[in-house]
């Protein structure tokens, strides 16, 4: 390795200091977060991970508090400390905040800050989309907490189920849109978020670095993210129909007009199973980071932890109905989910002797993130066990709704996600703040939080079981469960001390601690390359990557990183850049030029939150109004920072390599984004399509008789023009690329008009024969499948106007397509989705 | 007063009063939760025994050994500990599972009972030859009561459950597992109790917010006890001419309520005509006594937050006493 290295030295002269000072001046200067009030405008991992993840603390300490007020009222029986309304109110958001606002967005801060280090990138590809993602989060969290101060909060549960939540008799007021809407908004900031990281992982990876070389963080990161992606968009088709019944009473769920609402659990389950593990899995993959480093070897069984990872990704997508033991489903259903139900707990199993089988050959180094990992390990294996009880139908249909399954829950949320999160809290510190926290507090901060999470959740197994349903604002003493509830209480004030002592060692005072040395705790990993305290650069040159733990296996890595002698040592254009790679082997392919400071994505979602919170209020000039803005901001986004042209081809990237600046189509990032995220929008309209199915199989009849459907004929013309708009887009991408740019824009100018009329022709349908979406369900199924549909084909006619402006304002040649190149892959889509729509509206019902 | 209750309610008071375990899964006294107690004391030793050997392993790995196994025995511990015991004992597990599953279900040889969860109480309709005294989304009739189920002891009773507004969930841990009450479907559960004697239920899926406040008993007695209260609570209501009544139906009770053998015939709270009769009112909630009757009427929100019936407190005393009086004697 050092041998190859020599050549570039020469070249760049890496060994003469002077050099290396002005190239990290250059490095400095371009990747500094903006001083003064700009210093918001900053989209470097390093800031907006920090403040997402401080953003997540501070919801969960909020939702924290709440539990602790539950916890004072039901420590006595017949208590009445808080109304039940407000009971209500803290428990829905407890639930909602701790999943939606704390375990989620903390995977996704935690892997903007530590993924570009894992993969000794400099950034991940779409910086201003992660800080989006952050104001988007910020915007959606406080509006649905801070609804609680105004008692205006929703009070029906995170789960939400209709009708309780969907009919204004039973719960009059903003609550459930507060829900609805302000999570909507953030599930998207949570895909924004999914696809950044998807691309990051799979583009962002240094030289060298093979899939099967990947940290095993990244591993879990892929596959989490990947959950996300085809797990929320269930949920957001799910909330598009609540929404849709609760505003303009259009009857999913209601059973007199031929909806169900068991259709919701489905939709909620699908996305809700999969995000126990969504949760669970990233802290794993810090315990996967940690225990190699305390047991001083690799991980022991590296393939058999990432099959087990991935495995477990896939078969939590086939467990919901384990949370509808109870609605009546048919037996046979039920084996079948009870069985899955039981093998997900396989590579669970798998992925807890792969820690113990690298202890068990390690030379083990105890220290205080390790003591978490071992109380996670020992609260996290009494939830699996419980769980393994709840997956048998019939003890479930006992333990169903009652404290036993918030004991089991909450030893699998707490000891499989925070106490691993608090391991990863004290492990990666020194590389957020380059110092250690106390190991003193640490200690005391564990046993607090081990003992009084043991003494609060260990008795609600009992109280559940002897007979006390969850969601009880309060409980008779002749229950028996007084005690029981006495010592829960009193355990999570205990525990809720430990949590405080984390917080203090956090935020006190250091005076002048000294930093940490490098590398603190002898990691072989790529991110411990950060010095105390770290540069915004991230990495000083990206390394070419040969082993699993390169700071252990290969000599003198950390100096030859630091001497610059791998690549991108240098900015000398002074613009920010990190090397993409190829997906499978991480052959360079080409030098990203990574947008920096803007206040864009902060408006954009300052925008799009108010469309969201506008419409909460039915305030709907407003709502337009801001929908106009946030596309325009959007535009303007894209417009000034994307697809830049490069003002050379390729550039030098050090060790004698010259990578291109500017790639289209899927060898780029921006392709892949696009592919991800439509993926998830395909999920999200089979979720629809789900629904017309789920009501096609429990209806004898569906469409009812006698009910007049779209028709055949204006869905036949929509799918022709369909067909016409899609093969302008391919063709405008074709004529382009082979610089026949007039016809490239006429193709552009005429696809836009005719995906427009295809629109207005799919919604023609239903309109001309007079489906009225309240009437019963069939309609308004109807109608939401052709909405969406042709809300695609506008969106689509507004892309290929603003290729053709790009190609007009001379920001698109046929060199330098990506905007045509990803335009025309959402044509794709389009075409997808329209051939589904149109079969199942037009052709379905006259076939069967 | 005293509070009038039938004879046999009054053998049951000391099982009331002393009543602890009756709303418990650790007080078997049905065939499903034996059942499943027994399976829950399996699994918990089973789960006791698996916990302690992982947790002893891991202790014993990174603390406890005197140096570093060999790669070959950790692979080895990951397919034996991690694969290849887990998936022996879950299969077990589950075949367990499924298998008592049919027998849980299997249909009823008893009475059927339909049960229709409203918010925040029970309806109950016991079907009779030729009437399948189901409510609201089924055909109604057969014998109308409230907030209590009479059942035979050793017979499988079917209840047929439903829901005219939200989801609940029919719960009775002493006898057996969960079934909700979901709008637009009619969910079945059998019954098979083991004991005479009262239990407790619970609604245990959030209604709203005197979710809490939803309980309602089960009498179980043997069979010829039944048919005795099943004859009895057909009967029209014991007294039909009193002060008490009149004032009931002039301050429109009666929208609400039905008293059978009165004008009374409202159909939105419970059956009041054998109120008496009942352990207890408000659904489960408070043990039937004029004086309870009296305050709920007055208040009925101070005793169950977000109830359904309206306060009467407006009106005087003397007057809520009288109509209190009179529902103290329908038994």
């Amino acid at each position: 390795m050092t041998g190859h290295m020599g050549d570039a030295a020469d070249q760049r002269d890496q060994e003469d200091e002077e050099v290396r000072r002005g190239q990290e001046e250059r490095l400095r200067e371009v990747w500094a977060a903006p001083k003064g009030w700009r210093y918001w405008s900053a989209v470097n991992n390093t800031e907006v991970g920090v403040w997402y993840t401080a953003l997540s603390f501070a919801f969960m300490l909020f939702a924290g508090v709440l539990a602790l007020i539950m916890r004072a009222q039901l420590a006595v029986p017949e208590n009445d400390l808080v109304s039940p309304s407000f009971y209500d109110q803290a428990f829905t958001l407890h639930g909602t905040a701790m999943m939606f606002l704390f375990a989620v967005p903390i995977f996704e801060a935690v892997a903007i800050i530590l993924l570009p280090q894992l993969l000794g990138a400099r950034d991940l590809p779409f910086p201003r989309l992660s800080a989006f993602g952050f104001w988007c989060f910020l915007i959606g969290g406080v509006f649905v907490m801070g609804s609680i101060f105004f008692g205006a909060a929703p009070s029906s549960g995170w789960f939400m189920y209709p009708p309780l939540t969907t009919d204004e008799t039973y719960t009059p007021g903003y609550g459930p849109d507060i829900w609805l809407l302000g999570l909507s908004f953030i599930e998207v900031a949570s895909l924004a978020a999914a696809v950044e990281l998807i691309v990051g992982t799979l583009k962002c990876r240094p030289p060298g670095m093979r899939l099967n070389l990947m940290p095993l963080y990244a591993w879990y990161v892929l596959v989490v993210a990947g959950m996300i992606l085809f797990a929320f968009p269930p949920l957001i088709a799910g909330d598009i129909l609540f929404e849709l019944e609760r505003m303009f009473d259009w009857p999913f769920f209601d059973p007199s007009r031929g909806g169900d609402p068991i259709l919701w659990q489905h939709l909620f389950w699908i996305f809700g199973h999969p995000e126990v593990y969504i949760v669970f899995l990233p802290a794993i993959a810090l315990v996967a980071m940690i225990v190699p480093t305390f047991a001083q070897r690799p991980i022991l069984g590296y393939s058999w932890i990432v099959l087990a990872a991935v495995g477990t990704g896939f078969i939590s997508f086939g467990l919901w109905v384990h949370h509808m033991y109870t609605t009546g489903l048919p037996s046979i259903s039920l084996g079948f989910f009870s069985a899955a139900s039981e093998a997900v707990a396989i590579p669970t199993g798998v992925q807890i002797f792969v820690f113990i089988a690298t202890l068990l050959t390690g030379r083990v180094i105890y220290s205080v993130p390790m003591l978490f990992v071992s109380g996670a390990l020992a609260n996290f294996v009494i939830g699996g066990l419980t769980g393994v009880m709840v997956a048998l139908v019939p003890f479930d249909w006992q333990a169903h709704d009652t404290y036993f399954i918030v004991a089991h829950l909450h030893y699998v949320l707490i000891g499989g996600m925070l106490f691993p999160v608090a391991a990863g809290v004290y492990y990666y510190w020194p590389l957020v703040a380059g110092r250690k926290l106390s190991d003193r507090l640490g200690r005391i901060a564990f046993w607090l939080m081990f003992i009084g999470f043991n003494v609060a959740f260990l008795p609600m197994h009992f109280s559940g079981l002897a007979g006390m349903p969850r969601r009880v604002w309060t409980y008779p003493e002749s229950l028996g469960v007084g005690t029981a509830n006495l010592i829960s209480s009193v355990g999570a004030f205990i525990f809720a001390a430990g949590i405080l002592v984390i917080v203090w060692d956090v935020l006190r005072p250091r005076g002048n601690e000294p930093y940490a040395k490098r590398n603190p705790w002898n990691a072989g990993t790529l991110e411990w390359l950060v010095e105390m305290p770290g540069e915004n650069w991230g990495v000083r040159s990206i390394p070419v990557v040969t082993s699993r733990y390169p700071i252990w296996e290969q000599p003198h890595f950390i100096e030859d990183v630091d001497k610059g002698r791998f690549y991108l040592p240098d900015a000398e254009e002074m613009k920010r850049e990190t090397i993409i790679t190829s997906v499978l082997d991480g052959t360079p392919l080409q030098c990203l030029r990574v947008p920096g400071p803007s206040f864009m994505p902060m408006v954009a979602a300052i925008f799009t939150g108010a469309v969201f919170i506008f419409t909460t209020f039915h305030w709907w000039a407003a709502t337009v109004v801001a929908m106009v803005l946030a596309a325009i901001s959007i535009m303007v986004w894209l417009w000034r920072g994307t697809a830049l042209i490069p003002e050379k081809p390729e550039k030098d990237v050090g060790l004698g390599l010259k990578l291109p600046l500017y790639k289209s189509g899927p060898h780029s990032v921006g392709w892949w984004a696009m592919f991800i995220t439509m993926m998830g929008d395909a999920t999200a309209f089979l979720g629809l399509i789900f629904g017309y199915y789920y009501f096609f199989t429990i209806h004898a009849d569906f469409p009812p008789p006698a009910t007049v459907g779209p028709g055949v004929l204006w869905p036949s013309v929509a799918f022709g023009l369909f067909a016409v708009a899609w093969a302008t887009a391919l063709g405008s991408r074709l004529s382009n690329q082979a610089g026949r740019v007039g016809l490239a824009r006429a193709l552009m100018a005429a696809g836009a008009v005719v995906a427009l009329a295809a629109s207005a022709a799919l919604l023609w349908g239903p309109y001309v024969t007079g489906l009225r979406p309240t009437a019963h369900v069939y309609p308004a199924t109807v109608w939401v499948i052709t909405i969406w549909t042709a809300a695609h084909g506008v969106a689509g006619s507004l892309m290929l106007g603003y290729c053709l402006a790009r190609s007009l304002a001379g920001r698109m040649t046929p060199e330098h397509d990506i905007d045509i190149s990803n335009v025309a892959l959402y044509w794709h889509f389009v075409g997808f989705t329209v051939i589904v729509a149109v079969a199942t509206l037009a052709y379905v019902p006259v076939l069967t | 007063m005293r509070p009038r209750i039938s004879a046999i309610s009054a053998l049951m008071l000391p099982v009331l009063s002393g009543c602890k375990g009756a709303q418990s899964a650790f007080d078997p006294a049905g065939v499903e939760s034996e059942r499943v107690l027994q399976l829950f004391w399996i699994m918990l030793a089973g789960g006791t025994a698996i916990w302690a050997v992982v947790i002893g392993l891991s202790f014993y790995a990174s603390r406890g050994k005197t140096g570093p196994y060999s790669d070959r025995s950790g692979v080895r511990l990951i397919i034996w500990g991690g694969c290849v015991f887990p998936t022996v004992v879950l299969a077990g597990l589950l075949y367990w599972g499924l298998e008592i599953m049919p027998e849980l279900r299997r249909p009823g040889d008893g009475p059927t009972i339909a049960v229709s969860g409203e918010r925040f109480w029970w309806r109950v309709a016991y079907a009779v030859e030729g009437e399948p005294g189901v409510v609201r989304d089924l055909p109604r009739g057969g014998i109308p009561s409230a907030n209590e189920i009479w059942i035979p002891v050793d017979k499988r009773t079917e209840i047929l459950l439903s829901s005219p507004d939200v989801i609940h969930s029919f719960w009775v841990p002493s006898i057996a597992g969960k079934m909700d009450a979901i709008p637009g479907r009619v969910n079945r559960l059998v019954l098979e109790p083991t004991e005479t004697g009262v239990f407790n239920g619970a609604c245990a899926e959030y209604c709203g917010t005197a979710h809490a406040l939803m309980g309602f008993r089960v009498v179980v007695v043997p069979e010829d006890e039944f048919e005795a209260y099943l004859e009895a609570q057909a009967q029209p209501a014991a007294v039909t001419d009193s002060p008490g009544l009149e004032l009931f139906l002039q301050n429109g009770c009666a929208a609400c309520h039905t008293v059978r053998g009165t004008p009374a015939d409202g159909d939105v709270g419970p059956d009041l005509t054998h109120v008496a009769s009942r352990l207890s009112i408000a659904a489960g909630i408070l043990p039937t006594t004029v004086e309870n009757l009296a305050a709920f009427i007055a208040s009925p929100d101070h005793l169950k937050p977000g109830v359904e019936m309206p306060a009467f407190g407006v009106l005087p005393e003397d007057q809520i006493a009288r109509i209190a009086a009179w529902l103290g004697t329908l038994e």
